[in-house]
């Protein structure tokens, strides 16, 4: 048992960790390095600039989506190197968030279905960060139950005609493509009427409508598609196997975010050792530190489940299910924190332009955003269901809808 | 990086699973359980036999000369078992503390008799109610006896010898404290059992009456190395304590998959599956906690004391969960002394209090994150 590289993976480390040295965005890294969930904007710069122009540079120099073949704009590393690249890219990697559909899940997706010409074209500038990919999955009607999805493709001549409403789509404002699931045939049971394409998000018909949040901000947004065409040759996967090919980004999408969820704790113990309650410090507190205890051991906890799938990925081996409780604990654990950081604030808790505007902000913005973390990508229950069933054995739900023609399902709950 | 056993750690973890499967079923638990023996001591003769009572003695002190990562995976498979022996108290307790600040003599005497399992030992520490603390150390020592009462005493009353915490000095510091060592079978000590939540392991008081004792480390060292043996202590109890936790998550799994209500597995509802994913989360956050504790152990590391703070806490609450949650998916059946879930739920609310309740180890744990922090 040790944390030590090997020597090709010291050999990779001191590589990488020299050209991040040489070429990094420094002027930010302070900043970078003091984001926190709700709060990942840069003060005097546009992030998605910032973002852009390092993921380029990365790529010019073979740094970019390093697990990808290098046909395709990647290095073709091991998975190892691509976490040590993350543990050396440290604060920078920040700016890898708005890339993380396209990268974690359009990518690989279209690795997987896509005509080999397609691979060649689109994937190098997803790699390069200079097109950001969308993924087009959720709607009004179809949420954990992604299957009940009814935005409609129709064959015509050599085309498809798409017309719907997406949902809850990251970045969508600022994509040029995506990924689309749309519902091919309506008169057989739900999964098996589905069909995946990928689309120019600026074809004629689609309209892109931002959600303002309950924080406030908006990350996500509603997608409109009317009348929009897309050939055939960009559909992913035979017709009316959409439900497999989502499979494969799903389960993407839940090990890239899971990866990167922010427990909060590291801000709270930050906040805690400096902040003066009205009996003495804060951390010399039997209840706080009580608190604290318990938030510090998931948070190590989860950093360890990690590095015990990190060890696996280094003897070349699949890591185990262990790392799908990583979202799960984070989401909720994050709003805890967020909320206990105000409570001890106080009524002045409530307030972001106090003289603590700095640090209540901070933990406002992380409380506001919280929500979202518990829903997106998987909602605790359906981590659960997913734990439950995959890694315990349990049977699976009860699906009432299972054969029944979709067109046939009940649409709505009451009258 | 390898953060985790070796190929031959995991042998060794499957070897000691089957002996334990076949040498100590819930059945054998409860002979103990009923009170029909204070342990089990053809178990203990076996475990002397498989090597495990020494695998972390060196070979020069009868032991196999293995490690603490050995030691890891043993404990680990003892919590699954529930196995009703001395085993904490002897080997990560005593043993530790000789290991730790026995005198080569001292060391020639007991280890080689710990790992043959001629002798069980056990730590004195407590005097009724409160947490490690130098301040409820009372006990006094003096021209080399002993005076003053310990309890609870951990397999105090089927121990052959105990390492005891006493008074030294009045200064009101750290420095008060020393430890001694005391053949309980030498006369002077007066050994009573006491009632206690999990009868597979004994508690007892212990009255010392002028009982003759030889010190152990340097006068006024004794909280210093108690809190080291604490330590390694917490690790390898987190070990059984997450053994425990995912034998208990078995059990409920196990259950949910067999048991039909209102014409379905149990285990198809959400509410049972959410509850059995929880414990899931639990069991996996404290085996990932107590890896990192193995690894500070095994290396001797400057982080032990956090990591093995950071185990503790993460291990008792898992298992106090799983074994609880256990009871719950089981229903009323779960609550009945035929079933075997209150065995665990015992041993894990036991263990929550062993070395110190989790209040006590939370503080340390915060304690030791702001020396680091400002280091």
């Amino acid at each position: 048992m040790n944390f030590d590289d090997t020597p090709q993976e010291a050999e990779f480390r001191a590589t990488a960790r020299a050209w991040i040295g040489a070429n990094a965005p420094k002027q930010y890294e302070e900043e970078l390095r003091k984001s926190s969930l709700g709060r990942t904007q840069l003060k005097n710069a546009n992030i998605l600039e910032v973002a852009k122009a390092w993921q380029k540079k990365k790529a010019d120099a073979g740094w970019a989506c390093l697990h990808w073949p290098k046909e395709y704009g990647g290095r073709g590393s091991s998975p190892i190197e691509r976490v040590i690249w993350q543990q050396e890219e440290g604060p920078f990697g920040q700016l890898s968030r708005m890339f993380i559909i396209g990268h974690g899940m359009c990518g690989p997706t279209m690795m997987a279905f896509a005509r080999e010409e397609h691979k060649r074209t689109y994937l190098p500038p997803l790699a390069s960060g200079e097109k950001v990919w969308c993924q087009l999955f959720s709607e009004p009607a179809g949420g954990s139950d992604v299957a009940g999805l009814r935005t409609r493709a129709e064959k015509e001549g050599d085309d498809w005609v798409i017309n719907g409403q997406k949902i809850w789509t990251s970045g969508a404002h600022y994509s040029d493509y995506g990924i689309l699931l749309t519902r091919t045939d309506p008169t057989v049971p739900k999964h098996k009427g589905l069909t995946m394409f990928f689309l120019d998000m600026k074809s004629p018909g689609v309209e892109v409508r931002p959600i303002k949040q309950a924080s406030g901000a908006s990350d996500f947004n509603e997608v409109y598609f009317t009348n929009v065409r897309i050939p055939d040759h960009q559909r992913l996967g035979e017709v009316g196997d959409g439900w497999n090919v989502s499979l494969t980004t799903l389960m993407n999408e839940r090990s890239a975010i899971g990866a990167a969820v922010s427990t909060g704790f590291p801000e709270l113990f930050e906040y805690c050792s400096s902040l003066m309650l009205d009996d003495g410090p804060a951390i010399e507190d039997r209840a706080v530190r009580s608190k604290l205890a318990n938030w510090a051991v998931k948070a190590s906890g989860l950093k360890y489940t990690s590095m015990r799938a990190i060890s696996a990925l280094s003897r070349g081996e699949r890591p185990g299910p262990e790392n799908s409780i990583g979202k799960l604990v984070a989401g909720s654990m994050v709003q805890d924190v967020a909320t206990y950081a105000l409570d001890l604030q106080g009524a002045s808790g409530v307030v972001s332009g106090s003289e603590d505007a700095e640090l209540a902000g901070r933990f406002q913005a992380m409380l506001l955003r919280a929500p979202g973390t518990r829903v997106e990508g998987g909602t605790d229950e359906i981590m659960r269901n997913i734990i439950a069933e995959r890694v315990l054995g349990l049977p699976g739900d009860i699906r009432v809808d299972k054969d029944v023609p979709f067109n046939k399902i009940p649409t709505k709950g009451r009258g | 990086m390898n953060f985790d056993f070796s190929d031959d750690q995991k042998q060794l973890r499957d070897q000691a699973r089957k002996f334990l499967t076949e040498k100590c079923s819930p059945k054998a638990v409860r002979v103990v359980l009923d009170g029909k023996a204070p342990y089990d001591k053809e178990l203990w003769k076996g475990l002397a036999e498989m090597g495990f009572l020494g695998v972390a003695i060196p070979e020069d002190f009868g032991g196999a000369g293995a490690g603490h990562l050995e030691l890891c995976v043993i404990a680990e498979e003892m919590g699954r078992a529930n196995a009703p022996v001395p085993f904490s108290s002897t080997v990560y307790l005593a043993a530790e503390a000789l290991l730790i600040a026995g005198s080569d003599a001292q060391k020639k005497k007991w280890l080689p008799a710990i790992a043959s399992g001629e002798a069980i030992g056990t730590l004195a520490l407590f005097e009724g109610k409160g947490n490690p603390s130098p301040k409820n150390v009372k006990l006094t020592a003096a021209n080399g006896v002993l005076n003053g009462v310990k309890k609870p005493v951990a397999d105090g009353a089927i121990a052959d010898f105990a390492v005891v915490a006493a008074r030294t000095g009045s200064s009101g510091r750290d420095g008060d404290v020393s430890l001694f060592l005391v053949d309980l079978k030498a006369g002077g000590a007066e050994v009573k059992s006491l009632t206690n939540l999990d009868p597979t392991r004994g508690q007892a008081e212990i009255t010392f009456r002028d009982c003759k004792a030889e010190p152990l480390g340097a006068t006024g060292e004794g909280w210093s190395i108690l809190t080291q043996v604490l330590d390694r202590a917490a690790v390898l109890c987190a070990f059984e304590q997450v053994g425990g936790s995912d034998r208990a998550l078995e059990m409920g799994r196990d259950y949910a998959l067999d048991r039909i209500a209102f014409g379905r597995q149990i285990g198809s509802f959400q509410a049972v599956k959410h509850m059995l994913a929880d414990m899931y989360v639990s069991a996996t956050l404290a085996r990932s906690n107590s890896y990192y504790g193995a690894w500070a152990l095994s290396t001797n590391a400057g982080e032990l004391p956090e990591a093995a703070a950071a185990a503790r806490i993460s291990a008792t609450q898992a298992f106090q969960h799983c074994a609880k949650n256990n009871i719950q998916v089981h229903g009323g059946m779960g609550f009945t002394w035929e079933f075997d879930c209150h065995m665990y739920y015992r041993r894990a609310n036991a263990m929550a209090l062993g070395l110190g309740s989790l209040t006590y180890w939370e503080d340390q744990l915060i304690d030791r994150m702001r020396k680091k922090n400002a280091a």
